[in-house]
């Protein structure tokens, strides 16, 4: 199984500039273990020091925020397009 | 830019000076704007303060504008109106109504928070400025575009009233809507301001352009005369207002601008989109977004910004937050007109329903003085009251048909008033 990940800008310095990869992923703690992996120290700035994911990052599977999607207990499908995004500003 | 303010972290305290940046790149928390009050305070005085001009400018020294800039439109000083028989209706003593509604140029207070923004915008050097909006900071970033000659591009939901569509593409701005909710059109500006130098006024200016919100409270207190209320009923978006309208009370007390006392902190939502009401109701930390499903369309915001902030700044002064349905919001409205002559957007309906709520529960006591922050204008949402309000039959002008006419409609108040009134000639 196979899902793509959009790293935003801002979170690239920490992907050494990478935008888009493929991850085997199944969920969302299988992910930030997956990135941590390939990019040694992006972790800590996804999840907090309690191990949560950061209250401020927003996490999109398809368009549609995963929180709505069961958050940490969504088990992502083949082909899910997920999109990180830090801090949503607005209102 | 000056040195007077800079940028700071809300959660880690980092300071990154200023720049067009709306969070943290070590936490992605929110940056907000800090400032050197012991280089203000020595200036600041009630009566330096009184000496400026009638609109928000005379908070400049509190606010994140080059000491040696040009502010633009005269913007807010709104009225502050005693609400005597709304108290009356109510069940309480000492109402008062933070006018917005009357906010200059754009009757609302978004007309506050883009002053400063495009201020913001001018000095970052930006052609173009943006935002994401859910009709009221669409009109005030056009028009205060169009003056300060700034291209202006406008994202909204396409289900906005139609005035708030209007009320923007008058100026000559560009207005995109989507085919979205808030949220949705929010995600999408985050990323354009990726790609684009644009200045979005709520993403990457966003720090300075939620500092404009501080002034509704600087005025609050001024206009008691230099003292703090004991209640504040906020309507919540985005969830920045009540927490600014917190923080200028802060500095004006560590200031000593007023006295210190506890004021208490009401927020104010639609049921149809309430995470902010929910969270606070159920003791949580956080809120979980929602999908939004009311009339109130210019706070239907499902995942706010301020959220957390907003919660927190409830539950820490010992406030509480309360939510009401379309029909109660809509009585809002016509209560709030037909007791004070003030007419207000969906969201003020919201704001003055919640207050009969929490006057009801007995949160708000008849003693306290309780100020009600209005922020939109009712001409800008008559399709809310499409179903409350008829326009009345005409009549030929002849005084036959006249008197047929109040024969017709006897059995209402109004008749009899005016037979009382033709008895008693």
């Amino acid at each position: 199984m196979s899902i793509s990940v959009e790293i935003p800008t801002p979170l690239r310095r920490f992907t050494g500039g990478v935008a888009k990869l493929d991850s085997g992923a199944s969920s969302l703690s299988e992910l930030v273990i997956d990135l941590e992996g390939r990019f040694p120290g992006i972790a800590k700035h996804l999840r907090d020091e309690a191990g949560q994911i950061r209250p401020f990052l927003n996490i999109y599977v398809n368009e549609e925020d995963i929180r709505f999607l069961g958050g940490e207990s969504y088990r992502f499908k083949e082909g899910d397009k997920v999109l990180l995004v830090p801090s949503i500003a607005g209102g | 830019m000056g040195e007077r303010y800079e940028l700071r972290c809300r959660e880690c305290g980092a300071r990154l000076g200023n720049q067009p940046r709306s969070f943290c790149e070590e936490c992605l928390s929110p940056l907000e704007i800090t400032y050197d009050y012991e280089a203000i305070r020595p200036a600041l005085t009630r009566a330096s303060i009184e000496l400026g001009p009638p609109s928000i400018w005379r908070y400049r020294a509190l606010l994140p504008i080059p000491d040696d800039d040009q502010p633009g439109f005269p913007v807010g000083f709104t009225p502050l109106v005693n609400a005597p028989h709304l108290g009356k209706r109510l069940g309480v003593r000492n109402l008062y109504v933070k006018n917005d509604a009357v906010c200059f140029p754009t009757l609302s207070f978004k007309d506050r928070v883009v002053a400063v923004a495009l201020n913001a915008a001018k000095h970052f050097g930006f052609e173009v400025v943006s935002c994401s909006s859910t009709g009221n900071l669409a009109n005030a970033t056009a028009a205060q575009a169009a003056r300060q000659g700034f291209q202006a591009w406008i994202f909204v939901p396409a289900d906005i009233e139609q005035a708030k569509i209007i009320g923007t593409q008058i100026y000559g701005a560009r207005l995109v809507r989507i085919a979205g909710n808030y949220d949705q059109v929010n995600r999408l500006c985050t990323q354009i301001v990726e790609k684009l130098r644009w200045g979005f006024v709520n993403v990457n200016l966003r720090p300075y352009y939620a500092e404009g919100s501080k002034t509704v409270g600087f005025e609050i207190a001024e206009q008691l005369g230099w003292r703090l209320p004991d209640n504040v009923v906020v309507p919540m978006a985005g969830g920045a207002l009540i927490t600014k309208i917190r923080k200028a009370f802060d500095e004006l007390i560590s200031l000593g601008l007023v006295e210190e006392k506890p004021v208490r902190f009401f927020g104010a939502q639609a049921t149809g989109c309430s995470p902010i009401t929910t969270a606070v109701k159920g003791n949580q930390e956080r809120f979980e977004p929602q999908k939004p499903t009311t009339i109130a369309r210019s706070i239907a915001i499902g995942n706010p910004a301020d959220g957390y902030y907003a919660i927190r700044a409830i539950r820490s002064s010992g406030g509480w937050a309360e939510d009401v349905s379309d029909t109660e919001l809509v009585r809002g409205i016509e209560l709030l007109a037909e007791s004070e002559g003030i007419f207000t957007e969906t969201a003020g309906g919201v704001t003055t329903a919640v207050t009969r709520k929490l006057i009801q529960q007995g949160r708000i006591g008849p003693d306290e003085t309780t100020v009600l922050c209005i922020t939109g204008n009712g001409l800008k949402t008559t399709d809310a009251l499409a179903n409350t309000i008829k326009i009345p039959e005409a009549i030929a002008p002849r005084m036959t048909d006249f008197e047929a006419y109040v024969d017709r409609v006897a059995e209402t108040e109004v008749a009899s008033t005016v037979r009382a009134a033709g008895a008693s000639r």
